[in-house]
């Protein structure tokens, strides 16, 4: 018998990822997909079929050149493109930070956006300021675009007395109803079909507002990524339904979550709308958000976005990603680095310069030091002190009922 | 007042709602055009227009989800699950989401859903339509659990259930939809004439987490829930003995006054469930009866329920609580 037909009769393919630890990863070279290729249908009376390309594609508006161009250029002004910047480099600051201190044991637990900031920081800053956000924990990005208040942030995250939540989620998993952003949970995938529930209840209530959700290519896997879908498909309701496809889910490569190759084509089977866009692309994550949102505006219901990316950092402060793939991956990612691209962007119209960047990541470097530090005047988790022991019993129900209030004074707390 | 059954009254709790609070939707499988498999949601599509009453797909895990959302929106969701045994598709929604989402985010967002679903045995519904999945969701902090038992405490307590702004799941015993049921599958009346069958019309409510005293008596506390309620009133019947019967009507929180009350006056108790006996909720009655009331106890509590089965179809009589069973436990707890 030879290998061939041994490996013929095996029972079932059990995919493995392409690279290992050891390997030179190899994504294929640059892309062949290029700014100019895409055209920019119609939002409003844009059916599914009509994004076929789309689907299949990948929308891109930077160059390797760093110049911009193509359909999908949204034409923005070099403040608002700064600004962009300027919110990427604080949230990947703000990360660097975060994780510095889980290690001194301040905080439990942390997951950063690495490689991953343009996703939530465009695509926010491409709604309306009162759509709603429905993350996932990659996508903490979105309160910066909304300006939440950094050392409340990191109160959540150090768990201390000024925790919003009051100590009773994990690092990361952010509420914040002023900004239309809504608590994160840790269950994977659940908040994408609970977003299109959010939508439908303003379109019923005939708000303009949006919903937008993400989750990741492996969570693509769970059933309530198909729930979302199909509800979206047959009540149309103004959501946006993100697949982050950074190729990783902890150690689970992208190919256990599909036998396919292809993400946003799997909305096309739903007869919803779909594009395929660099998630490393400041300004075609903008773009297609836009397009999204005026569909969304229009009554025109769901559009599904695969967001290709990489996953630069470890899946949190648990996982040691050099045991399960090559530790240059993402040097070798054909969308490089998105911070970087944006940057580059600038200084090639003339808007900016390695030394306004320098000195801009100091002084932002200088606000997260700030913040962490008042933060840390309201507690930490190395040392507390925590919120009171009796919130473990409050906003259960809305009032305490007699058998958590037994309990309560049974703690004596 | 008007003669109803329970498919009825449930009807017109709805009906009310959706007259008076512009919020309220209702969704499932099969409740609009058709008006739900047990006709439950008859005539409100039509009446209330496309958008309140509706089909959802066949998804309950996304039903949930969709309640949810819609909930934490400002909307009021009134989502059926055609039968208790299908609600675990959407049990990571309830446990995980519905039920946790004002205490993990400090308050800041909440969801009042109400969750309808025919429940319990006696129809049958072999293994998979016949369940009463009470207690896996009595173990979850963050839900409010109730379980009615005839066309007017189905009306008063749907109402409660929907205008609450914590998460209920409401289990409705869908033997009893048409008439009481007590025990004997060969003689099963309609609510015709029964006290319980005269309905307030127009709005209605009673308060949650109160029990209803059905049969006052001194000689054993029996307590029960759904269905159980009336076998349980002819195992009394049978048995000749002043025990008094209390429906709990709302599980989680159960009404500790009149549960505890009644145990130290009568001193002996006996539960009745149609669910499974291990980890059912008889188990925690029990215990905290135990808790509360060890001194005034004169005999060991029994408990009457369901077996440590799956649900059978042909021979359902030999695995529901029979009146027959209920009576030989009283006698037993008169037993010095």
């Amino acid at each position: 018998m030879t290998e061939g037909e041994k490996g013929s009769l095996e029972p079932y393919t059990v995919p493995t990822a392409p690279f290992r630890p050891g390997d030179e990863s190899d994504f294929g070279g640059p892309w062949v997909e290029q700014p100019g290729d895409l055209n920019r249908p119609d939002p409003v009376s844009c059916e599914a079929s009509d994004t076929h390309d789309h689907a299949h594609g990948l929308i891109r508006v930077l160059g390797d050149d760093d110049s911009a161009s193509g359909a999908w250029n949204p034409e923005l002004d070099a403040a608002t493109l700064i600004r962009g910047l300027e919110l990427m480099m604080r949230l990947r600051i703000y990360d660097d930070r975060m994780i510095k201190m889980q290690r001194t044991g301040k905080l439990s637990f942390y997951m950063r956006s690495l490689g991953e900031e343009a996703i939530a920081i465009a695509q926010t800053m491409a709604l309306d300021d009162t759509d709603w956000i429905f993350p996932s924990y990659r996508q903490p990005g979105a309160q910066f675009v909304r300006g939440r208040d950094m050392v409340s942030m990191i109160c959540h995250c150090i768990g201390n007395t000024e925790d919003n939540i009051r100590g009773r989620q994990m690092p990361v998993h952010y509420s914040w109803k002023e900004g239309y952003f809504i608590s994160i949970s840790s269950p994977v995938g659940t908040q994408f079909s609970q977003a299109v529930g959010v939508a439908m209840a303003s379109a019923y209530k005939g708000d303009d507002q949006a919903t937008i959700t993400w989750l990741g290519d492996g969570t693509s896997a769970q059933g309530d990524y198909h729930y979302g879908l199909n509800f979206a498909s047959v009540f149309k309701p103004p959501v946006i339904l993100n697949v982050v496809n950074n190729q990783w889910a902890i150690s689970t490569h992208r190919n256990l979550a599909t036998g396919g190759e292809n993400f946003a084509a799997r909305g096309l089977a739903y007869n919803i709308p779909s594009l395929r866009v660099d998630g490393n692309d400041f300004l075609a994550l903008y773009s297609v958000t836009k397009w999204a949102r005026e569909r969304a505006r229009a009554g025109k219901g769901a559009t599904h976005i695969e967001v290709y990316t990489y996953r630069a950092g470890g899946h949190s402060s648990s996982d040691d990603p050099s045991i399960y793939r090559p530790g240059n991956e993402f040097e070798c990612w054909p969308g490089g680095d998105p911070v970087e691209r944006l940057k580059m962007h600038l200084i090639s119209i003339g808007a900016w310069s390695e030394e306004k960047d320098a000195e801009l990541a100091q002084k932002i470097d200088d606000e997260v030091m700030a913040a962490y530090k008042e933060a840390c005047t309201f507690g930490d988790l190395a040392n507390g002190p925590f919120p009171p022991a009796s919130t473990i019993f409050t906003e259960v129900y809305e009032s305490v009922p007699w058998h958590v209030q037994e309990q309560r004074e049974e703690l004596g707390k | 007042m008007t003669e109803m059954n329970m498919i009825q009254s449930l009807n017109s709790a709805l009906d009310t709602l959706l007259e008076k609070d512009e919020n309220v939707v209702i969704f499932g499988e099969d409740v609009g055009y058709f008006g739900g498999v047990f006709r439950v949601t008859s005539g409100l599509q039509e009446k209330h227009g496309m958008h309140r009453v509706f089909d959802a797909p066949l998804a309950e895990g996304g039903i949930a989800a969709i309640a949810f959302g819609m909930g934490l929106n400002g909307l009021r969701p009134v989502a059926e699950i055609q039968f208790a045994d299908y609600i675990f598709p959407a049990y990571d929604q309830i446990v995980n989401e519905i039920a946790k989402l004002r205490h993990r985010s400090g308050g800041e967002f909440s969801t009042p859903v109400t969750i309808r679903t025919p429940a319990g045995g006696g129809i049958k519904g072999g293994h998979h339509h016949s369940q009463s999945p009470e207690s896996q969701f009595t173990h979850t902090p963050g839900l409010k659990v109730v379980y009615c038992s005839n066309p007017r405490n189905a009306k008063g307590l749907l109402t409660s259930a929907i205008e609450c702004n914590d998460p209920v799941i409401f289990f409705e015993p869908k033997r009893c939809y048409r008439g009481p049921f007590y025990g004997d599958p060969h003689n099963v009346p309609t609510w015709k004439g029964h006290e319980d069958g005269d309905v307030p019309d127009g709005y209605y409510s009673i308060p949650l987490e109160e029990a209803r005293v059905v049969r006052e008596g001194s000689a054993c506390t029996v307590i029960a829930w759904g269905t159980m309620v009336h076998v349980a009133q002819k195992g009394i019947e049978e048995s000749g003995i002043d025990a008094e019967l209390i429906d709990l009507q709302t599980l989680l929180p159960w009404d500790r006054d009149t549960v505890v009350n009644s145990v130290k006056k009568t001193g002996r108790c006996v539960i009745v469930h149609e669910a499974p006996k291990t980890s059912g909720f008889g188990a925690e009655m029990s215990a905290s009866i135990q808790e509360r009331c060890f001194w005034h106890l004169e005999s060991p509590i029994i408990r009457v329920t369901g077996w440590d089965t799956p649900f059978p179809h042909t021979t359902e009589w030999d695995y529901l609580p029979s009146p027959e069973r209920i009576s030989e436990a009283i006698k037993k707890t008169q037993e010095d």
